[in-house]
């Protein structure tokens, strides 16, 4: 009997193990597990060839938890690996898995190398501002000042700002997302993996034991309208309950405004190009921070690229093409060579 | 007068940026390829340019050639070329009596002593009076013979290296051709730099042959080998050689994930060459993320290595750590050099023994094997991705840098000659699991994503027997370790046997491993020439031993381990074979061993 080869679409669902999720009650990581899996069966990409690679932390058991293949590595260098699997196999649709413990803190050279070198993968970077596995310490993106089990009398130390660091690492494609949006999620999870190159998307993640609400200005439905900018490629740059609120350039800084207010139209609000190489408004907009602006999400910056694997194996291509050498015999017996009768 | 020798060791020396390992490199490749046995020895400083005239910035380059006999660089020079007060007071202290100097007296000025620590002319002193010196005014000779070339200063300068080479070929009726083709090839686009390298090393050649102060020459007939091409090779070659059959052997794309490091470079830049074959090269921003990404490559099914040396290796400990739990195949080459620290980065030996053994956390057991000899390391190379790819174990290989920079004629291998590589594959996915493993061996197989049906998970929590689940259970976690254990040990099942030169039982068994096997098995040659009852056996797999190195070890009344470190190898043998004792011969000075000193110590026990 002939197996059927007609179309049969997995659903999200067909991505998950057998594996029970372990992650605390309410957790974050759980909506952006469903997340994730809701984008793969959306594009179709096939289990095998899904790639789930992690560092240490407790996003970092995401792999676990996929049906794709998976590889839960050390602290920090999940990009290292990512980066072998990509260049072995760039038929894979990597994603890497990695929090800001993992990726800002122990692993911070490779994040910046593989940004700066655009390996083509998705890196999800799980920002919740605290180190949840080993019990609630800081870490590199808590604020100035934060109390912890380690920071008992606050911390002494400025964070990182990971969009900034990514713009620094000349990134060429950044997004961020909350956890509590599983729609917004999928949307910008579904371009990241579209754009050719590292993808990195910062998700405002919740700790709900070590760190609660800490992104609850933003997340809450009382205030999220008000604190949440979503960018969208080509569209203006509005937010607010009413969508009456929006940004200008005033000189050489971003000014919240209100159209209707003091002669502003729709006109005067900036709109959003992501596509652009010039990074001095991505710059701007992944700064903007709470209260006096709100929080700028969605694909912030998506340019075109030449990746780091497609270049790499342009160039063992043309090598082949054009060395005078076919095969290793070829080159063993090159050069200054003698015989021995 | 024409005397012909048995073999001859030669020494070019100068300041660091006087091409000495130029010249050395050109005089080998035409002694190679007349046909003589060679050895050689690059020793030079690890500042690119260290403070000139001075002996800590002397280079040097030691050829041991000859018609038989050339088991390494050799012990001192016959010849020693030195191109500056700095270059003869570096290496007054290790020279064959008679031997003879060649000069260039231009640098012999009242600046140059001084600062090489000499209080008055060595030239006008008795210092050098028990060799032959040679002087010869190098330096403005090779000015005035390309004066008409328009050159600057320093241009005309740097080529007095190969007025020093044109001497030396002179003196041993070498001929001329191959180096003159060396540079019309290398300067082709820059024709009046060839020129003058060609002319002055002509003007050398002719200088010698007209001075009075040579009147005999050399002559080293070739070589008795196997027949077969050969070709002269350094050990970085010949390992990153090694490593493209074998990954073409295994039907696999080699992957090398690394970081530039002293004296393992090479290897990288060897290989880099060859992306025309395929390899996949990936330099990465440190040695972690050179080892991670090997590892990522091996889970999607590359050939994987990573190089490195000790500091290096020191980095990577935790990733290969991974490797071992995950069982996936992975190659580190450890190109040792002087440790602990930085150490000594230029300089060889082999104290990453114990490192390579124990440096994990966790019963953490790898396989580890060395390589002999330079042209050898293309073997070792080879041996060490067919033991990961078959087994499914990380392997570290240790050479080092005496026999990474050193080189000798290596008898060319088709790719026909060298046996398949099976790795250890399935495309059943009935009765397969991810930690399933093969009766024999109990290596798991070898599966990667993209490939249907396997989909699984690996990571390094501990797993779960057979099925790789993350497991936190305390008696699985025995069985895994011993598992693990198991399937290292049981790699001896298909290693060769050890074998012995000499006598399979007698007074006295000589033990080396690694790079010091030509020197060991010299000097061990030469005693029992002159009657001793003596043997040597020398280990290149390393862990698991051979099955039969206690049978050896119990035929021998007494043995001594020979090293260049404190002890590892000894420290590891007395552990496994507590019945024995080992005697240790050790020395830590950046330095290889020297077959005069060894047989002293040989002679010593054996009157004991």
């Amino acid at each position: 009997m002939e197996t059927s080869t007609a179309h049969c679409p997995l659903k999200a669902k067909d991505y998950k193990s057998d594996q029970e999720v372990k992650w605390c009650p309410g957790c974050g990581d759980y909506a952006v597990l469903n997340a994730v899996q809701k984008t793969l069966a959306d594009l179709e990409i096939p289990k095998e060839k899904a790639t789930f690679i992690s560092g240490i932390g407790c996003s970092s058991r995401f792999p676990y938890y996929m049906g794709s293949y998976g590889f839960h590595t050390i602290h920090g260098r999940a990009a290292g690996i990512a980066t072998g699997t990509k260049i072995a196999n760039p038929d894979l649709s990597v994603w890497m898995i990695s929090g800001d413990g993992d990726s800002l803190a122990i692993g911070g050279n490779h994040f910046i190398h593989a940004i700066r070198r655009n390996i083509n993968f998705n890196l999800l970077l799980f920002n919740n501002q605290i180190y949840g596995l080993t019990k609630g310490q800081y870490s590199p993106t808590s604020e100035l000042g934060k109390v912890t089990k380690s920071s008992p009398h606050g911390t002494v130390e400025e964070p990182f700002s990971p969009g900034e660091l990514a713009l620094g690492a000349r990134s060429n494609f950044f997004a961020r997302v909350p956890d509590s949006d599983v729609k917004m999620m999928v949307q910008v999870f579904k371009d990241a993996e579209r754009h050719r190159g590292c993808s990195l998307v910062e998700i405002l993640q919740n700790c709900v034991i070590f760190n609660d609400k800490t992104h609850t200005l933003l997340t809450d439905k009382e205030t999220k309208a008000d604190n949440q900018l979503f960018l969208e490629h080509g569209k203006p740059m509005l937010f607010g309950k009413e969508r009456n609120k929006g940004l200008r350039l005033n000189g050489l800084a971003l000014e919240v405004v209100t159209i209707g207010e003091n002669g502003i139209t729709e006109a005067d609000i900036l709109v959003h190009n992501a596509e652009t190489e010039n990074s001095v408004l991505h710059s701007m907009l992944v700064q903007l921070s709470l209260p006096e602006f709100p929080v700028a999400l969605g694909v912030i910056r998506n340019v075109k690229a030449t990746t780091y694997d497609e270049a790499l194996h342009n160039q063992r291509a043309s090598e082949k093409e054009n060395s005078k050498f076919k095969t290793l015999d070829d080159l063993f017996l090159s050069g200054n060579t003698f015989e021995v009768k | 007068m024409k005397t012909e020798l048995e073999s001859v060791v030669i020494k070019f020396a100068g300041d660091s940026g006087d091409g000495m390992q130029l010249a050395g490199s050109l005089f080998t490749s035409a002694s190679a390829n007349k046909g003589n046995e060679i050895a050689t020895f690059p020793d030079y400083p690890s500042e690119i340019r260290a403070p000139q005239g001075t002996v800590a910035g002397v280079s040097g380059f030691q050829i041991h050639f000859g018609k038989s006999g050339v088991y390494s660089p050799g012990d001192a020079p016959d010849v020693l070329v030195a191109m500056n007060p700095a270059a003869l007071k570096a290496n007054l202290t290790n020279l064959k009596p008679a031997c003879s100097i060649i000069i260039d007296s231009d640098t012999f000025t009242k600046k140059a002593i001084e600062k090489a620590g000499y209080e008055g002319n060595p030239l006008e002193d008795d210092t050098l009076s028990e060799y032959k010196i040679i002087e010869a005014p190098i330096t403005s000779l090779t000015k005035s013979s390309i004066a008409d070339l328009g050159l600057d200063n320093k241009s005309m300068v740097r080529c007095k290296n190969m007025f020093a080479l044109g001497m030396v070929f002179w003196l041993f009726n070498e001929p001329l051709d191959e180096t003159i083709e060396f540079f019309n090839d290398k300067f082709a686009k820059k024709p009046v730099i060839a020129k003058a390298n060609i002319t002055v090393l002509k003007t050398g050649h002719n200088f010698a042959e007209t001075v009075e102060a040579l009147t005999s020459t050399f002559f080293v007939p070739a070589a008795k080998k196997l027949p077969g091409t050969y070709r002269n090779i350094t050990g970085n070659e010949a390992t990153a050689w090694g490593l493209l059959a074998a990954g073409k052997k295994a039907n696999r794309d080699l992957f090398l994930g690394t970081y530039p490091i002293t004296p393992a470079t090479d290897i990288l830049h060897e290989l880099t060459k060859h992306k025309w074959s395929g390899v996949k090269i990936f330099q990465a921003e440190d040695e972690i993320a050179g080892i991670c990404s090997a590892i990522g490559a091996s889970f999607a099914g590359d050939l994987a290595v990573t190089t490195t040396s000790g500091p290096g290796m020191a980095l990577k400990t935790e990733a290969i750590g991974l490797a071992i739990m995950t069982e996936l195949p992975l190659v580190i080459v450890n190109v040792q050099r002087g440790g602990p620290s930085t150490g000594l980065p230029t300089k060889t030996e082999q104290s990453d023994l114990a490192q390579a053994l124990y440096g994990r956390n966790g019963d953490s057991p790898l396989v580890v094997i060395s390589a002999s000899t330079p042209a050898t390391c293309f073997d070792w190379a080879f041996e060490a991705c067919r033991i990961a790819v078959e087994h499914m174990t990380p392997v570290i290989l240790l050479t080092e840098s005496y026999i990474a920079n050193g080189s000798e004629p290596m008898r060319i291998k088709s790719m026909d000659e060298l046996k398949e590589i099976i790795p250890n594959t399935t495309d059943s996915t009935e009765d397969w699991a991810p930690y399933k493993r093969d009766a024999e061996t109990l290596a798991r197989k070898w599966v990667a994503p993209g490939d249907k049906g396997f989909e699984h998970r690996i990571g390094g929590l501990e797993k779960q027997d057979i099925t790789g689940d993350v497991s936190y259970m305390p008696l699985n976690h025995e069985i895994m370790i011993q598992l693990r254990d198991e399937k290292v040990a049981r790699v001896t099942n298909d290693i060769p046997q050890q074998r012995v030169k000499g006598k399979d039982t007698d007074d006295l068994l000589v033990i080396g491993w690694g790079g010091q096997f030509g020197i060991l098995f010299g000097a061990v040659s030469e005693l029992q020439t002159e009657g001793k009852n003596i043997a040597y056996t020398h280990f290149n797999y390393i862990n698991p031993l051979p099955s039969n190195t206690a049978d050896i070890f119990s035929k021998y009344k007494k043995i001594v381990v020979c090293e260049l470190n404190n002890g590892q190898f000894a420290d590891y043998l007395q552990a496994k074979f507590p019945d024995f004792r080992f005697e240790r011969y050790n020395k830590m000075q950046g330095l290889p061993f020297k077959i005069k000193e060894l047989k002293e110590k040989f002679n010593e026990i054996l009157e004991d």
